[in-house]
């Protein structure tokens, strides 16, 4: 599988992303600044975390507008598998490639802990090697993560299978809190209709090694290595 | 504007100025003396902030001398931006604490950002990637009118620099204490890693060679700062909000990036960032540690703000901003790298061989004095200080008359401020991208950062019990070093090297001095013993308002290393059925305990002396256990005493434990906050091997139990179940910042 990471002025996690396709594909991903207006020949494109252009504006606006973002939604539309993590998913969201917004975080506040998602959907690359239900721990990190769209909508997704991941509450685990921003229906990620794009909040990449403390980020990299292989 | 206009907004320089730029009669007449003349305005200014306390360091400077600066892993000390310790494989760290004081209690947000900058400027312009930022913070009485807006301005700041950057902020500590009601204290440290044949200097050389000004515009913020600095609080501090700078995280990470990528070309011959006093400190401080001179032309300088004064830009304290020196030809490399990352990048001088400070602006010249006379005449005080008088041990009566039940004491504890969870303050804080942090915060002694790429990992952590420093200045010094070393050694980290930020009130006043002079013995005296020198640090004196000072509160920021991040420990139980065991001797010592002051309602007594010698014994036993993979679960025993440390690790992992080790034993044991130990649970079938060990290093071990259940227990039956210790945990600091209005 070959992978490119898109980097915009202000992108910081992608160095967590490019460990976490490394160590599962054993590639190193091509690092594309977002000044460049052409995409290495690729199976993935990744859309990391961090704060583009600061969130001025509002988060993912200004990055959305870059150059770059029309060649990956020109590789999108031609089913080139899109990843948008975190300010990832806020931009690829913001360019179109999902419905939605994303917006404050219902306290207010940046939030950073190990989040509970289930699996809702396992129908796609990116969520094959999981059960559906299956309950996971990736981590969250993010001031600007409240899912927003229209209850038609919310249905569609519902309907469509469309919804990746959603936020859930666990008593019988040592961190019991769910939904960390107030997002419609606990939406934590979603897909695109044809499921070729993921956008999510929660950080599966930084879940892929002892060291995190949980692995449950990996088999996400691990199904989308064996699909596009 | 032209000279005209400039010259029309400038006053005249008289012994009044001078004065309300923060010097006294006699330094002005020094001025007059050095210069042979009235200085310009420009150069009054100029002069005034070298010669503040923030920058000249002139009531500490005698004292810091004595401390020990060196050791075979130390690269730098202090004296550059930050110190430079070697990690081994040609790696280095470089760290730094820095205060943020005044600025945070007039504008907490934005003092407590760009405090957060500033450090991480430290530490990338010595070439290092920063890889941790961590945070020690002091708050007034969680009472007091100003304390909640202060926490959630000070945390959101911290916050929203950080997690722009993407440097993950990955621990600290908060204590709350009447005594900062009026000034709070903000400690921010930040640590790096570099080649050591690619760390960055702030000497300048070669005569000629182009000045270069790179990273956010000029305005007018932070004009004297670091004046501001130098001063007592008083009601009026509200009017000081204009010298506060505003931060903007997103032009640091692209700085941070850009510097970096500089750095990997061959074109720098020296780099400092822009701190307190600016451009001011930055050109004399790299022009005088070169031995030369240094001309500016400030019309070509990148200014946010129309018409400024050549004296308003040279003190100006606008953030993300650094000076380079250049090598010959090599402008245009620089140029294009700023230019991809669009920062301003601007050449306003070169170097010279007067050695004069040289300002031109608007055709004429604002400024021309000689930089090594005006540095070295920078004052040097010996102040007058008196020691601490000893306090006494507190006696068993103390204890009269006093009988609650050890689980409700447990509750107690566990919701008062300083031992409450700080959850809500570190969810805050992004602790994670890099993808290197071993833990989350309050899982261990000390924060665990991997180096990028590598196997290796740097422990970090902050540490000071202010409390223990106003009793006993020296012991409290000590003592903060010693925890420091301790931290490390609980997670099995080689402690290396400290950076010491000490905060304290006027040193103006002798008793104050006292409390200075007296942690910096202590200090001094813990990091020979342990060798664990000095090698950065930052001072901040005047913390008092109205004539109110501080506590006295040397934070010590600790680094130490291991050769595999997994071989970490961290502070939970694990599985049932381990053995919980005592490192070290416990007398009991209660004066100046969290016991005394929460349960018994009093703050008195001496604190608990600290033993270098045992210290080090017991340190070097418990991390020699943990490189064995004996251990699962360790922490050091600190506030609180022995029982708090096992709830404490109880709460963490979710798994009680049955204490069998405390049966008869007085109420000191159990809370006494004796120095030098360790809580420690290991496998029951190696239980018998650490003991065996244990004897044969000399270390005093004892049983104090096993984990087991979801409550502590004991022959008695249950104390408190970890349910409602969790909830008097978790619950205050939520509980009290919800009723924010």
């Amino acid at each position: 599988m070959k992978a490119a990471i898109v980097v915009f002025p202000g992108s910081n996690r992608e160095r967590d992303a490019v460990a976490a396709l490394e160590a599962v594909s054993g590639t190193k991903p091509h690092l594309v600044w977002h000044r460049d207006t052409e995409l290495p020949k690729v199976d993935l494109i990744v859309v990391p975390g961090g704060f583009s252009y600061g969130d001025y504006l509002r988060s993912g606006a200004m990055a959305a507008h870059s150059p770059i973002m029309r060649e990956v939604k020109a590789r999108a539309d031609q089913g080139v598998r899109v990843l948008g993590i975190c300010n990832g998913f806020q931009i690829i969201t913001e360019a179109g490639l999902l419905p939605g917004a994303l917006m404050r975080n219902g306290g207010l506040k940046f939030i950073c802990r190990v989040q509970h998602l289930r699996v809702e959907n396992t129908d796609s690359p990116f969520t094959a090697k999981y059960a559906k239900g299956q309950v996971v721990r990736y981590p969250i990190a993010h001031g600007d993560g409240n899912y927003w769209t229209d209850a038609e909508t919310v249905k569609r997704l519902d309907g469509e299978g469309q919804v990746a991941f959603r936020y859930i509450a666990d008593e019988a685990r040592a961190d019991p809190r769910g939904n960390p921003n107030g997002s419609v229906t606990d939406i934590a990620g979603i897909f695109n209709a044809k499921r070729t794009v993921l956008g999510l909040m929660p950080h599966p990449e930084d879940a892929v090694e002892a060291l995190h403390g949980n692995t449950d980020g990996k088999p996400m990299f691990e199904g989308l290595v064996e699909a596009l292989s | 504007m032209s000279a005209e206009a400039t010259k029309a907004q400038e006053r005249p320089v008289t012994v009044e100025l001078a004065k309300e730029f923060g010097l006294s009669a006699e330094e002005y007449q020094n001025a007059l003396d050095i210069l042979g003349r009235t200085p310009t305005f420009t150069e009054m200014g100029i002069i005034s902030v070298m010669w503040s306390e923030h920058c000249s360091y002139k009531s500490s400077k005698v004292w810091l001398k004595t401390l020990p600066t060196t050791g075979p892993q130390v690269i730098c000390g202090p004296g550059e931006n930050a110190g430079v310790v070697d990690i081994g494989d040609g790696d280095a760290v470089i760290f730094k604490m820095e205060s943020h004081n005044h600025p945070s209690y007039i504008e907490p947000f934005q003092g407590a950002a760009t405090g957060v900058g500033g450090i991480l400027r430290d530490v990338f312009t010595m070439g290092a990637r920063p890889i941790a930022n961590m945070n020690a913070l002091r708050f007034g009485s969680p009472d007091h009118s100003k304390t909640r807006h202060l926490v959630s301005g000070v945390v959101a700041g911290i916050a929203h620099y950080g997690n722009c950057v993407g440097v993950p902020t990955v621990g600290g500590e908060t204590n709350f204490h009447p005594a900062f009601n009026g000034n709070i204290l903000v400690n921010a440290m930040t640590v790096g890693v570099a080649k050591t044949d690619r760390i960055f200097y702030s000497a300048a050389a070669g005569i000629g060679n182009p000045v270069v000004y790179v990273g956010s515009k000029t305005g007018r913020d932070g004009i004297h700062g670091a004046t501001m600095a130098s001063a007592e609080f008083t009601e009026d501090s509200e009017e000081k909000r204009p010298t506060v700078q505003v931060g903007d995280p997103f032009t640091e990470k692209l700085l941070i990036e850009a510097c970096l990528e500089l750095m990997e070309t061959d074109a720098i011959v020296a780099i400092q960032d822009m701190g307190a006093a600016g451009l001011t400190s930055s050109s004399v401080e790299m022009a005088g540690k070169g031995g030369l001179g240094i001309e500016l032309t400030l019309d070509t300088l990148p200014m946010r703000e129309e018409a400024m004064t050549p004296y308003e830009i040279m003190l100006s304290e606008s953030q993300e901003r650094m000076l380079i020196i250049l090598k010959p030809g090599r402008e245009e490399v620089a140029k294009a790298i700023f230019d991809k990352w669009e920062l301003d990048f601007a050449v306003i001088g070169h170097l010279t061989d007067t050695g004069n400070l040289v300002i031109k602006m608007y055709g004429e010249t604002w400024c021309d004095m000689p930089i090594a006379p005006v540095s070295n005449a920078a004052p040097e005080y010996n102040r007058p200080w008196e020691p601490t008088p000893k306090a006494s041990d507190v006696a068993d009566s103390v204890f009269d008359g006093y009988s609650e039940e050890l689980g409700d004491m447990l509750t107690k504890l566990f919701g008062c401020p300083d031992l409450a969870s700080k959850r809500w303050i570190w969810e805050q804080y992004d602790s994670l991208v890099g993808g290197d942090t071993r833990f989350m915060s309050g899982q261990a002694d000390a924060a665990v950062v991997r180096v990028p790429g590598q196997t290796k990992a740097v422990a970090i952590t902050t540490d000071c019990t202010p409390r223990y420093c106003l009793a006993d200045p020296v012991e409290g010094g000590k003592q903060a070093v010693a925890e420091a070393w301790r931290n490390l050694s609980a997670v099995g980290a080689l402690p290396l090297a400290i950076t010491d930020n000490m905060n304290f009130g006027n040193p103006e006043k002798p008793r104050i001095m006292g409390q200075f002079v007296g942690a910096v013995q202590g200090i001094g005296e813990a990091c020979k013993a342990l060798d664990f020198p000095v090698v950065s640090g930052n001072v901040s004196l005047y913390n008092e308002t109205n004539g109110e000072a501080i506590l006295p509160t040397p934070a010590i920021g600790g680094v130490g290393i291991m050769p595999d991040a997994m071989i970490a420990v961290g502070i939970a139980f694990k599985n049932e059925g381990d053995v919980i065991l005592a490192v070290g001797e416990t007398k009991g010592h209660i004066g100046q305990s969290i016991f005394l002051r929460e349960i018994l309602g009093r703050e008195e007594g001496a604190p608990p002396p600290v033993d270098l010698a045992v210290e080090r014994r017991n340190g070097d036993f418990v991390r020699g256990l943990i490189h064995e993979g004996l251990v699962v679960s360790s922490h050091d025993a600190a506030d609180g005493g022995l029982i708090v440390t096992i709830a404490e690790m109880a709460l963490a992992g979710g798994i009680g434990a049955y204490l069998t080790g405390f049966d008869g034993q007085h109420v000191r044991v159990l809370f006494g906050e004796d120095q030098g130990r360790y809580v420690l649970a290991v496998r029951p079938d190696v239980a018998a091997t650490v003991q065996e060990k244990a004897k044969a290093a000399g270390v005093p071990v004892t049983v104090l139990g096993e984990t087991r259940g979801t409550s502590l227990s004991g022959r008695g039956g249950e104390i408190v179940s970890l349910t409602r210790l969790r909830e008097a945990n978790e619950g205050w600091l939520p509980t009290y910042m919800a009723a924010e209005l």
